[in-house]
């Protein structure tokens, strides 16, 4: 509560209401403003004035963020990494105009928990990486097109963006990847199949190659190839 | 946090921060009826201009301006347009709803000229400086000070003469 909001209980009590009428009028305000900025972020949405929009999503690794644009999914970010952080970042490098929207981010997650159910083998949700440039841009496009079930190579994905000898690089540019799991860098390993490395933490890209089917499922698991 | 320090918040920010502010305004100078389509269009009106602001000082101040605005437009269409008894929006029945106190002070204001009556909330329900609510209002801290003047002077005959 801000000192104006202070002075403004004050200044209620002086008006004639006792402490109880005003706390009632506080929390109705609070769920008639909560309740008509929710219809708000969808109907900014529908009229075309939300540049980013972004909803919490629910996963097997706790809720992810993920923010759309009009030509598609720009962002998904961990649990680790701070909301509030990702949306300032949005806003600095797309638009301020983010706004919550789970009507605009309803196609994503769909998706997402097919995916996590083991139903879902292609993400036909589009991909904007407008935040990235590049050669980072043209790994992760080269990444976007291994197949679900199936690994590469950071090498591999060097060659395909036209820099073969760009083996460090391109495994900065997939660990700089806004859209992890859409843009499956989890599916990039070492020369020789160590695992590598991986933003979401080596335990995720154990566990969506497990989903995948491309490591033995949890408690089969005699050696985890991380050489 | 200097790094985005002055930067603009991403709108959402904005209207967490703002809309109880906002809402709070709007009910007591637009009445229940029009508060919500007010708050809709006041919020849609700083979404449009978002992108162009320069810099974050004031964004409360800046915000209230445009719900200032808006306000005082539905209290003109509204003394405008006659209302047909059958269309009458369904009334709240005093007393029962907390944010529509039975009271007839609040009658009262809400029959006051558009001006007056966003200066009294200005003044009354937001504790705002006689500046921030010409800033708000647009116009002088004299002018505002006049309408809050007026507004008084005719609620307490108002209500004096019931």
């Amino acid at each position: 509560m801000s000192s104006k909001d202070k002075m403004s209980e004050q200044a209620a009590t002086e008006a004639g209401f006792d402490g109880q009428e005003w706390r009632a009028v506080e929390i109705g305000l609070e769920g008639l403003s909560r309740a008509a900025a929710r219809r708000f972020g969808e109907a900014a949405w529908d009229a075309g004035e939300v540049d980013v929009a972004y909803a919490s999503v629910e996963s097997p690794f706790g809720p992810l963020i993920v923010a759309v644009t009009a030509r598609g999914l720009a962002r998904l970010a961990y649990p680790n990494e701070e909301a509030d952080r990702v949306l300032a970042d949005l806003a600095a490098r797309v638009s301020p105009r983010v706004l919550e929207s789970s009507r605009a981010t309803d196609p994503v997650r769909r998706e997402l928990d097919r995916y996590f159910e083991g139903r879902l083998r292609r993400f036909e949700t589009k991909v904007d990486l407008s935040l990235v440039r590049g050669f980072t841009r043209d790994v992760l496009r080269a990444t976007a097109r291994i197949p679900f079930g199936r690994v590469s190579t950071y090498r591999e994905v060097a060659t395909r963006a036209g820099n073969p000898a760009a083996v460090r690089a391109a495994g900065n540019a997939l660990g700089s990847n806004p859209v992890p799991i859409v843009v499956p860098c989890h599916r990039v390993l070492r020369t020789g199949g160590g695992l590598g490395g991986y933003t979401g933490g080596l335990d995720r890209k154990e566990a969506l190659l497990r989903l995948e089917g491309v490591l033995e499922p949890e408690g089969a698991k005699e050696q985890k190839g991380r050489s | 946090m200097s790094r985005t320090e002055g930067r603009i918040p991403p709108f959402q920010t904005f209207l967490e921060e703002h809309r109880a502010v906002v809402y709070r305004f709007l009910l007591a100078s637009a009445g229940p009826q029009d508060a919500d389509d007010c708050f809709q269009e006041t919020f849609l009106s700083a979404l449009k201009a978002y992108p162009r602001l320069r810099h974050s000082d004031n964004l409360r101040g800046w915000v209230l301006a445009i719900a200032t605005r808006k306000a005082i437009d539905a209290g003109r269409a509204r003394s405008r347009r006659p209302v047909p008894v059958e269309e009458l929006p369904e009334v709240v029945r005093a007393g029962e709803d907390p944010l529509v106190p039975f009271d007839p002070l609040w009658d009262a204001v809400r029959t006051l000229p558009p001006r007056q009556r966003v200066a009294l909330v200005h003044r009354v329900v937001l504790d705002q400086t006689y500046a921030e609510m010409a800033a708000a209002i647009g116009g002088s801290v004299e002018a505002a000070r006049a309408n809050v003047y007026q507004a008084l002077k005719k609620l307490r005959t108002e209500v004096t003469e019931r």
